[in-house]
């Protein structure tokens, strides 16, 4: 495997789907001021191509490890402490998804400006859906992280 | 709090005692007699968006249960004109009730409420999605007029991409047994596939010779960009007379209503036409809804 830059405090991401890297990157919020390290399409031991990422000082919550599964299901998540693996940690599908994503049904109560909903989204697999729990509406997977 | 949202809340257990509460209800209503479940309770009738029969027909089954009500017909003559919120109109009016029946053109209405309500919710419609009283008259009336839910085939005729009474009814007979469908459509107004499920089969033409329910709905000029379009599609399908004589003799013509040129009037007077039966169930099927969210004591 190609070796990049150590990090020696934050989170390496691997496994992710080749490819999809940008769009974990901007599920996390970076890249930010910190160092960032993105490799796309390595070749993997196992699964043929993979992206990987390091980032320096970042530390990821539950959250967005949840919704870096709806893209990335098969992603390891090591967080780094004085360059050693500190814990290790896997992305898992949540079984809803609340609070983040927007739904894209315009006429949604959760879209209607100032009403208290809180966005909820229950997760659906095989193909991966997320269902509104206000309006009903089914959207595929990754469309909702897009928007 | 038991609030009424939606009718994939309720399992076949929770239908069918709702249904045997309401045939009781009916019994009185035919007599002709009044409840006093509700007596001394007041229900808030808030119809964000206009539906007379809707509201009517709970208003109807509240009088009936000897409650009163208060409310609005139309979103003109409340605060939402002020732009208040709708979680705000529900929290603020659910002081003043001890039920409220709400309808609103935005999907999921219902359920923000339920979050905010101190009183509990009865969805008369929200938007594209829901309309679960609807549904629960609907199979009040199938019982009574088919004597079961089981081995039934049902024909839903119509706008079955966009008609939500037609959506709920495919999800509510998920629960029960040997039920097929025969969907009716032109191609334009096919239904979704997350409907499609148990035995159906799909078609574009007015073939009923086979069905014990009809279920018929109107094509909305609404839902439609294109006016031509729906001057192509309106009168797609109609029953008359003749369309009858194809029918089983102890089939059953339903329509949620109101009925554009779909049903000929000439076939109201045919046994097989419950239309009108089915708004008159309406009132012991939400008297016993009232009753199951706000009648107390049970
Ligand atoms: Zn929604």
């Amino acid at each position: 495997m190609m070796m990049v830059k150590h990090i020696e405090n934050g989170t390496v991401i691997d496994h992710i789907n080749a490819g999809k890297a940008l769009e974990v990157l901007k599920i996390i919020g970076g890249p930010n001021s910190s160092i960032t390290v993105i490799a796309i399409n390595v070749l993997s031991t196992k699964h043929g191509r993979k992206d990987i990422l390091k980032m320096e000082d970042v530390y990821i919550d539950k959250k967005k490890l949840d919704l870096i599964s709806l893209i990335a299901p098969n992603a390891t998540v090591d967080v780094i402490k004085n360059g050693k693996v500190a814990e290790k940690r896997q992305v898992k599908l949540p079984k809803e998804v609340s609070g983040v994503l927007k739904c894209l049904n315009p006429k949604c109560i959760t879209n209607k400006p100032r009403e208290p909903a809180v966005t909820k989204f229950i997760v659906k697999q095989n193909p991966l859906r997320l269902i509104c729990a206000y309006c009903n509406k089914e959207f595929e997977g990754e469309s909702l992280l897009k928007a | 709090m038991k609030h009424v949202i939606s009718i994939e809340d309720f399992s076949r257990k929770d239908l069918d005692s709702l249904l045997a509460e309401a045939d009781k209800m009916l019994s009185f209503v035919k007599k002709g007699k009044q409840l006093d479940i509700m007596k001394g309770k007041i229900m808030g009738a808030l119809f964000f968006e206009a539906s007379t029969r809707t509201r009517l027909s709970f208003e109807s089954a509240m009088h009936r249960l000897s409650g009163s009500v208060i409310g609005f017909a139309e979103p003109a003559s409340t605060s939402l004109a002020k732009s208040e919120t709708i979680a705000d109109t529900v929290k603020t009016i659910s002081q003043y009730c001890d039920v409220i029946a709400m309808r609103s053109p935005f999907p999921g209405a219902a359920k923000l409420a339920s979050e905010v309500s101190r009183v509990p919710i009865i969805n008369g419609g929200d938007g594209s999605r829901e309309h679960p009283t609807q549904t629960m008259l609907d199979m009040f009336t199938i019982k009574k007029e088919k004597g079961r839910l089981d081995d039934l085939h049902i024909a839903l005729v119509g706008d079955l991409k966009y008609g939500r009474t037609v959506h709920s009814l495919c999800k509510a007979f998920q629960n029960y047994k040997k039920i097929r469908f025969t969907f009716i459509s032109p191609k334009e107004l096919a239904i979704p596939n997350e409907y499609k499920i148990g035995e159906y089969r799909e078609t574009n033409k007015l073939e009923l010779e086979d069905a014990d329910v009809v279920y018929m709905t109107r094509i909305q000029k609404e839902r439609f960009p294109d006016q031509t379009e729906y001057e192509k599609l309106k009168n797609i399908y109609r029953i008359t007379p003749e369309t009858m004589k194809t029918m089983k003799k102890d089939a059953i013509i339903m329509h949620p209503l109101p009925r554009v040129g779909e049903i000929d009037w000439h076939c109201d007077s045919d046994p097989r036409a419950v239309y009108f039966k089915q708004a008159f169930y309406g009132v012991p099927t939400r008297m016993a809804i009232i009753k199951m969210v706000a009648g107390g004591g049970n």
